[in-house]
């Protein structure tokens, strides 16, 4: 598949010109996906839109919103001799409370980046005296190889391999998002992978509680343009809908296989967010029949929840509240290099976006 | 063959602790291996160091050395051996010189199977015999099994730079054309897709390869080169932030003009790698007067790999800060990567 016709230059600019012409009024959108945050502000879209318009970047980002205590659950299982600590490697330089997961390796833990929890299994059954765990970090996107792996592990009987779980649902964040007294975004622009799995349902009833617009959003500068003008659109005309603006992607039902696999292995659980607390649902558990592959039970891990660093605002940065270049912190004591909180490191965070896309000086 | 010794020593299939104790055994690797393979010649043979050849008026020495701890020690389009040669001799090349001879320093992991270092020294020596570089002195150290990763390689270079040759980032000025030899990003993504057991629909080869060769016909073709640079670990972000850097001067650099194989592209975003903080080991960026870029161009695209060389950017007056075009118009400052994004590439 070419993405170059979603790229285009001359069509990123009609489309800037056809949404300039379609505001005759501040409005104020979040994208919800720390993915489409970073594609805004790789290509400049930020700037060539018009100023009316505001995109708030949302919490979108799965290593972003992970706790400190379940970082610091990674660390600790990565200090016991006979686990093996397998994760995305965007987690490995993300802060816990005293430590980080590549110092932890440097301490001598074994820990390893993998593309994939499959990754993980396979490393599981070769080397079968360790114990393998998987750090099952992200949105339903990640979801459902994270359960083929509990599902074939669980046919292998293999005991040398856990998930410490992490996964999180974006409804309701969104949720969250809408529900505060203090709300100020218009409109939604929802991560068109995360829906390409869940597909739309979930979504049409936030529009119905909420009367407020959504509109399912690919990836590409294209279609990141395209679903800010159905968005504006809706709003001008005084509507809240849910509509498609990547049906290349998402059908209505969403992937139903990845659903089933999701529902089969996972439930939904309370999980606390960095920056919106406690979620109803807001994370997936295992399932009671697969409980035995939950590596915080297996272990025995503690959970305490752990404040953020006191000069670290991530919190307010994940609920679109203050922008990432707005934080004391930005670009002085919180680098890439030395980050104070996760957004500032995670390939899919937003002071992560504004730190490479604007540059360090706020 | 005596009774106390069962086995002709060259037959260890793999590398014992012996083979680099000073004794009979490293004798044996020596003169069975490693100098029939490397073929070590000094001006007047072989001794503790080499003697090396006097130098023509007006020459000037060059001296640099590197470290090659790549793994895999092989990956598609090359091998640490080769890699070896070639970064060593394109770290003198972009210093304007020629490199006249290596130093090869070889540690072996005890149980290296000698299969793979035959190998390896063979693919090292046509690397030097393709480069016109002569290996003049080296060495050859055993540690035990698990310190160190099968073979470490290190290289040492001196070349020559011709009279009247002065290539530096103190020389790089407003106005100057910043071109790249080919397409980038190759060497890190070959080397990460075999590491990690990746399969791409079409393969990335590395683009490792000597560059005096392209250096040389830029410089008898009559072009002013004001800097060269490789851009290696950190790619080609790394090098031009470097040489912003270095100079005091403003880059601006064209995204959509820099050249990049689809295979490798289609891999940098499934992986979520910015293609521009990707290691090459055979391209490298030439600034030099803009009256001159196109006939420079014209070198480069003759040049071996350089069908897709390209003028990327232009220099101004400035502090030193690199700025990056999008295809939207859109500019972003360019920054060195934050950390380990491809450890042991080379």
């Amino acid at each position: 598949m070419s993405t170059a016709e979603y790229r285009d230059p001359a069509a990123v600019h009609r489309l800037c010109e056809v949404i300039a012409c379609s505001v005759s009024r501040p409005w104020t959108l979040m994208e919800i996906c720390g993915g489409q945050t970073h594609a805004i502000l790789r290509a400049g879209l930020d700037r060539l839109l018009p100023q009316a318009l505001t995109l708030v970047h949302g919490p979108g980002c799965p290593v972003c919103v992970t706790p400190l205590e379940v970082i610091d659950q990674a660390i600790a299982l990565a200090g016991r001799p006979e686990v093996v600590l397998c994760s995305f490697g965007d987690m490995l330089r993300v802060p816990g409370s005293a430590s980080d997961l590549l110092a932890a390796r440097a301490a001598g833990g074994d820990v390893r980046a993998v593309y994939s929890p499959l990754d993980a299994l396979a490393l599981a059954q070769r080397e079968s005296q360790r114990q393998v765990v998987f750090f099952a970090v992200g949105f339903e996107t990640t979801a459902p190889a994270a359960a083929a792996a509990v599902r074939q592990a669980h046919a292998l009987g293999l005991g040398n391999f856990s998930l410490l779980m992490a996964e999180v649902r974006v409804p309701p964040a969104i949720e969250a998002i809408l529900g505060a007294s203090d709300n100020r975004i218009q409109g939604f622009l929802t991560a068109g992978h995360v829906c390409a799995v869940m597909g739309q349902g979930e979504y049409a009833s936030l529009v119905e509680r909420f009367a407020v617009p959504m509109v399912v959003t690919g990836f590409e500068p294209v279609d990141i343009l395209l679903g800010v003008l159905r968005c504006v659109r809706q709003l001008e005309a005084g509507q809240a809908r849910l509509e498609n603006a990547y049906p290349r992607a998402v059908q209505a039902d969403g992937n139903p296989a990845a659903r089933a696999l999701i529902g089969e292995v996972f439930e939904p659980v309370t999980r606390r967010w960095r920056g919106l607390g406690a979620l109803p649902g807001g994370g997936l558990g295992l399932r009671p029949a697969y409980a035995d592959f939950d590596a915080a039970r297996r272990f025995g891990l503690a959970d305490t929840p752990q404040p953020d660093h006191a000069d670290c605002h991530a919190g307010e940065v994940l609920q679109g509240r203050l922008r990432p270049d707005a934080c004391p912190a930005f670009g002085r004591q919180c680098t890439p290099q030395r980050p104070l909180g996760a957004p500032m490191v995670s390939s899919e965070g937003a002071c992560a976006a504004y730190y490479r896309y604007h540059g360090a000086a706020a | 063959m005596s009774a106390d010794c069962p086995l002709p020593q060259d037959d260890y299939p793999t590398v014992q602790l012996a083979h680099g104790g000073g004794g009979r055994l490293m004798r044996q690797l020596l003169d069975g291996l490693i100098l029939p393979t490397l073929r070590p010649e000094g001006a007047r043979g072989l001794h503790d160091a080499a003697y090396l050849e006097e130098l023509p008026p007006g020459a000037q020495l060059a001296f640099t050395t590197d470290s090659y701890v790549v793994r895999p020690l092989f990956f598609p389009g090359g091998d640490i051996g080769g890699l070896a040669v070639h970064g060593t001799i394109n770290d003198l090349a972009m210093a304007g010189a020629r490199a006249l001879a290596l130093s090869v320093s070889l540690i072996l992991e005890e149980g290296l199977s000698m299969a793979t270092l035959r190998r390896v020294l063979g693919s090292l020596r046509q690397a030097a015999d393709g480069a016109g570089v002569r290996v003049v002195t080296g060495d050859t150290k055993v540690v035990e099994r698990g310190r160190a990763d099968g073979l470490y390689i290190n290289t040492a270079g001196i070349g020559v730079v011709p009279a009247g040759v002065c290539v530096h980032p103190d020389r790089i000025r407003p106005g100057d054309a910043l071109l790249v030899s080919g397409d980038i990003a190759r060497h890190g993504m070959a080397v990460l897709a075999r590491r990690e057991g990746l399969e791409f629909e079409a393969a990335i080869d590395s683009d490792c390869q000597p560059l005096w060769g392209t250096v040389a016909a830029l410089l008898d073709a009559g072009i002013d080169l004001h800097c060269l640079r490789d851009p290696t670990r950190g790619g080609l972000a790394s090098a031009l932030v470097e040489l912003a850097r270095e100079a005091r001067t403003d880059l601006l650099v064209e995204e959509a003009a820099v050249p990049l194989a689809p295979p490798v592209a289609a891999a940098c975003e499934l992986l979520g790698i910015d293609p521009l903080h990707v290691a090459c080991e055979g391209r490298l960026v030439a600034f030099v007067p803009a009256a001159q870029a196109n006939r420079a161009l014209d070198v480069l695209r003759a040049a071996p790999g350089g069908a897709q060389a390209a003028l990327i950017g232009v220099v101004s007056a400035g502090s030193g800060r690199v700025t990056l075009r999008s295809p939207y118009g859109t500019d972003r400052p360019l920054d060195l990567p934050a950390g380990e994004l491809l450890p042991r590439i080379c």
